[in-house]
């Protein structure tokens, strides 16, 4: 092929692919927003129930209005140990203005009162949700401690954070984007 | 989907991994090509070492200035092994501007140049798409097909596949020279637009596409666009060396 067919063919090539564009826009009814929980950005978060460590117990889906973060620990991780301090800090910093922290402790591989030791040489003040059976790790797909969504007020799942220590402004940032979103 | 591997303390991210990969081996290809096109190849090394470098840096810059109030005050928060906290669209640009500055103040020939980074970014390419099968990202729209893959709660068109069979079909097109040139810079515009082909057609069927406006997606309009960019330089360039045509 010479190099003049070769720019013939990308002439029907951009031809096609103009009408292919159109036909394949997204129509208003077919819209890109995903349907389904699963634990990947632009889904829905998967629901859940669980026990706190203070007694009551926290339902994800009745926090809807609000941005949460929720952070999958154990206290043997050591990056969950590190990361905490600053999590802390940016839920005093933006508590009021909406935002809630889950602190899911993957209690099937730890202990509750290693995890309530570890709140409380720590101070934290945010909810501490035991996951006793491990569902919730396996409904949320966690390979690996720590583990951080950030849902939006909608119920989405807008970013996934594998791995740690996240430090304060990578919360903050991430944080203060979903909370400046109109609900 | 195998997003992530623990060896021991460490937590190897498989997608991130797939583009090293795909940096590394594109690194060979782009040198061994710099050496079939007589150019120095230490100094087409450096062009990717600066490029990358700068776009790496100018893309967790970029990001940083989007939340100004909360990195001004924690300056240090800017070195950081997060990859979640990167501008990539930021990176690309500054990263090819950098390259560029680099490219003009060494006085390299520009389309040569080119020629020598094309079966690196072919190959590139192709770990982009293994990067995007191990993620999970870049996912297709629900669908029925025979072929379809069983991803994120629904039957979906393997995009991901789609993505690394067409990288494959231009990495053998241009590592093969199978399409003849008869001037510099020529084989790489026929990688952009070949890429830029693939990308119009495959976008139809991913799930997660940005829309630009009126329902048209983003990555369709850009590749049409440079689509019409590869047209004006096959024109442009076709038979004429660098230092007789009017772009480059």
């Amino acid at each position: 092929m010479s190099n003049s067919r070769f720019a013939a063919w990308m002439t029907w090539a951009l031809v096609f692919g103009m009408f292919w564009t159109v036909v394949s826009r997204v129509s208003p009814d077919q819209s890109q927003a995903q349907t389904g929980s699963v634990p990947k950005e632009g889904f829905t978060a998967p629901d859940f129930t669980l026990s706190l460590l203070d007694g009551g117990e926290i339902t994800l889906s009745e926090l809807r209005g609000k941005v949460v973060l929720v952070n999958f620990w154990t206290s043997w991780c050591p990056p969950c140990r590190k990361e905490m301090p600053a999590i802390e800090s940016v839920y005093r910093s933006y508590k009021e203005i909406g935002l809630v922290v889950i602190g899911l402790n993957l209690t099937a591989q730890d202990s509750k009162q290693d995890a309530a030791s570890f709140a409380q040489e720590v101070g934290l003040t945010f909810p501490i949700a035991l996951d006793l059976d491990n569902s919730v790790g396996t409904l949320y797909r966690v390979t690996a401690l720590p583990t951080s969504f950030f849902i939006d007020r909608k119920g989405v799942i807008r970013s996934v954070i594998v791995g740690g220590p996240m430090n304060e402004a990578v919360i903050q940032s991430k944080v203060e984007e979903l909370l400046q979103e109109d609900q | 989907m195998f997003p992530y591997l623990r060896l021991g303390p460490f937590l190897l991210q498989m997608p991130l991994l797939a583009l090293v990969v795909g940096v590394w081996m594109g690194l060979t290809f782009v040198e061994r090509e710099a050496v079939r096109l007589k150019l120095n190849k230490e100094k087409i090394s450096s062009l990717v070492f600066y490029g990358l470098v700068g776009g790496i840096v100018s893309a967790r810059l970029a990001y940083a200035a989007q939340y100004a109030s909360v990195y001004l005050p924690n300056p240090f928060s800017l070195f950081s092994l997060n990859t979640n906290t990167l501008l990539p669209e930021a990176g690309l640009v500054f990263g090819i501007l950098i390259a560029g500055i680099y490219a003009y103040r060494q006085k390299l020939p520009l389309r040569k140049v080119l020629d020598a980074l094309t079966p690196g970014l072919a190959f590139f390419m192709i770990m982009t798409g293994v990067s995007h099968l191990l993620s999970g990202n870049a996912y297709g729209t629900p669908t029925r097909v025979p072929w379809a893959v069983y991803l994120w709660s629904d039957y979906r068109q393997p995009t991901q596949l789609y993505e690394i069979f067409f990288a494959l079909v231009v990495f053998m097109i241009v590592l093969s020279r199978m399409i003849p040139t008869n001037a510099p810079g020529l084989r790489f515009v026929q990688f952009l637009s070949l890429s830029a082909i693939a990308r119009v057609f495959i976008e139809a069927f991913r799930g997660d596409s940005a829309i630009l406006f009126d329902g048209y997606r983003t990555a369709q309009v850009v590749g049409l666009g440079i689509l019409v960019v590869c047209l004006a330089l096959l024109r442009n360039w076709e038979g004429k060396d660098e230092h007789e045509s009017k772009i480059g």
